[in-house]
């Protein structure tokens, strides 16, 4: 049988639902395709003019956090009694949008759902800045930041050690495991393909450099065991450690006493949002990239589609989590959280709740149709919505709980100045700044991971 | 390790059924000293060359084990011996509070045990390797399938070793110099 036949056979198979990989492609067409963005294509004018404006606004974000470093936090509109303000709504937005690619890369890989194969490389990428975009907002919300190696345990003429019963200890510890595992995941990930890029490469430099980084990779049996070995052993931790991740960064809320934050829903509707807004992200990177770079074969509807179930099923246990949080005010009839809660729904703060009700509850709502879930545009537009109600819900956690708690002669306000926003904004534009470097010199879809899809890829039966 | 003018015979294959009947073939006929390279991981080709199983699982077992314990006793130390501090009078050694911190060290250690231990035991980084003196081999990385057989294995012969390889109808054999 030859191959178009053997792709004609698989396709019967899965027939009636949109196929993971489009119909014809080889291992020799799937390599050169995704090789040739790195290795051959030209930079295009809509690559630079994204990372232009991507680039311009880490510009500002540098300039933002010189400011802050100058004068201190009081350039932004934290003071007592809201001492954390976007600072900390953005670490826990950004830390939660980097869960979907542990998700995709580690979760799905151990359920055998092999649809993630094509846009597991870039959910990764996606984790990585997103991570480091998160841990810059507690750093800076330090007040100090360059002392930020205080956090860590080691030994010191100061003769002083970390407070370990502090969930804020337990935070550094999650997110930097975190960012180190997410890294040495992606890594090893890119380890075949660098191979590929550096055998495929036309010029020395890029030769030498994808070489230096493939470390001599050649594709050996005995590498490729120890190496599958690894890599599922790797998605076997990164799995509760993603889910430790969401839910210790809960804690730094839930163990506090404040009304509002004193909840043991929050860290599995922690985790759960995180993949919500997560995977919001990745199909607002998915759906331009596979329509600028054609790889519509590659990234298709399905992926897409599923996608869109995994934010409606995660959006649903959001809104079961707003839920519980409204009746156990409630039935818990306790007057500060029953308070806590009134002030939400008709405080000063309240139209940002009932815009996060309607933006992350309501509109999702949508996802029920098919039509949404399969359709790029309406898709990407829904992921945005998602992405603000996410960040909404952060808002409403942090400010809302924070700005009238026990004792009314503390109650206050809290606005954000332009130093805040610059830093939200500038964050994004160091993630989308690293998100298009990414995509330009790196291959963005796992090149080997994809030749596995193909039918062609499975041992025949006469081999035994 | 005896001196061999080459480093070893190369075959081509257009599939990875190819390969791993060849790799079969040729490790029933006796041949020790031998690799398959491949452009994405194939479960049965390690298993035709002889190789059952790899020690990566315990190196993550030990990673976990060292860095759990470790972080477990890094916060027992402190907050018992070295800088005991009384927190809302809870006891010093406050176990439940150490479990996170223990268990991201478990995670940390085991999966830099896996990563590393795993780039180890392969022998990486190793920038430069005979095989990639073959012209043919930076196919490896795309499309096509190899079988290479040392010439340090004792029951290497040219001759031999070479009609042997043409007898599975490889895309092309060729020697791999040093």
């Amino acid at each position: 049988m030859d191959p178009q036949e053997r792709v004609a056979e698989k396709i019967s198979v899965t027939e009636g639902r949109p196929p993971v990989i489009a119909p014809g492609h080889t291992f020799g067409t799937i390599t050169d395709k995704i090789s040739a963005i790195v290795l051959i294509r030209r930079t295009g004018i809509g690559w630079l003019i994204g990372f232009g404006i991507g680039f311009m606004w880490l510009m500002i974000l540098l300039y933002a956090i010189a400011y802050l470093v100058y004068r201190g936090v009081g350039i932004w509109g934290v003071n007592i009694p809201i001492g954390w303000g976007f600072a900390i709504t953005n670490f826990v937005w950004w830390i939660g949008i980097g869960h979907a690619g542990t998700l995709i890369s580690a979760i799905l890989l151990l359920l055998r759902q092999s649809w993630r194969n094509s846009i597991n490389r870039f959910a990764e990428a996606m984790t990585l800045f997103a991570v480091s975009c998160a841990g810059m907002f507690p750093l800076l919300h330090l007040g100090r930041p360059w002392l930020f190696y205080w956090l860590f345990p080691y030994p010191n003429t100061m003769n002083y050690w970390p407070q370990f019963r502090s969930p804020l200890v337990w935070d550094v510890f999650a997110v930097s495991t975190y960012f180190t595992i997410s890294l040495v995941f992606w890594f090893i990930g890119l380890i075949p393909d660098l191979a590929t890029l550096r055998d495929r490469s036309q010029n020395r430099f890029t030769r030498a450099a994808y070489g230096f980084l493939a470390m001599g990779w050649r594709g050996s049996a005995r590498h490729w065991k120890r190496y599958e070995t690894a890599y599922l052993l790797l998605a076997g931790l990164a799995t509760p450690l993603v889910l430790s991740v969401h839910t210790v960064v809960s804690f730094d809320f839930a163990i506090a006493i404040v009304p509002g934050w004193h909840s043991t829903i929050f860290p599995p509707y922690f985790v759960a949002g995180a993949i919500y807004s997560g995977f919001a992200m990745v199909l607002m990177l998915a759906i331009p990239i596979r329509a600028a770079y054609g790889l519509e074969d590659f990234i298709t509807i399905r992926h897409l589609e599923n996608s869109g179930m995994v934010m409606l099923a995660t959006g649903l246990i959001v809104a079961y989590g707003y839920i519980m949080e409204t009746f156990m005010a409630w039935y818990g009839n306790n007057p500060y959280d029953k308070f806590q809660m009134w002030d939400r729904m008709h405080g000063p703060y309240s139209f940002f709740y009932w815009l996060l009700i309607t933006t992350n509850v309501l509109i999702p709502q949508v996802l029920w149709i098919k039509k949404f879930r399969t359709h790029p545009v309406l898709l990407f537009l829904v992921s945005t919505d998602v992405l603000i109600g996410m960040w909404l819900e952060r808002f409403v956690i942090v400010v809302n709980s924070l700005h009238r708690d026990f004792l009314p002669s503390s109650w206050g306000m809290y606005y954000p100045t332009r130093w805040d926003w610059f830093t939200l904004f500038g964050s994004v534009g160091l993630f989308v700044a690293a998100m298009f470097l990414f995509i330009r010199i790196l291959p963005m879809i796992s090149i080997f991971e994809m030749r596995q899809l193909l039918p062609q890829a499975t041992v025949k039966a006469e081999a035994e | 390790m005896k001196f061999t003018p080459i480093y070893g015979l190369l075959a081509e294959f257009d599939t990875p059924t190819e390969l791993v009947v060849a790799a079969r073939r040729a490790y029933e006929e006796g041949f020790r000293r031998m690799d398959a390279y491949s452009p994405f991981p194939i479960e049965e080709l390690a298993e035709a060359i002889g190789m059952h199983s790899d020690r990566v699982p315990l190196v993550v077992l030990v990673g976990g084990i060292l860095g759990g314990l470790g972080g477990y006793m890094l916060q027992y130390w402190i907050n018992v011996i070295s800088y005991p501090v009384n927190v809302g009078g809870r006891p010093f050694h406050s176990w439940p509070a150490f479990i996170p911190v223990t268990f991201e060290m478990t995670i940390l250690f085991a999966g830099l045990a896996g990563a590393f231990g795993m780039l180890a035991l392969n022998g990486l980084p190793m920038p430069f390797h005979p095989l990639f003196n073959s012209s043919r081999f930076a196919f490896a990385t795309r499309d096509r399938f190899f079988l290479c057989i040392e010439a340090a294995d004792p029951k290497f012969d040219l001759i031999a070793v070479r009609t042997f390889l043409e007898s599975m109808n490889p895309r092309s054999v060729s020697e791999v110099p040093h």
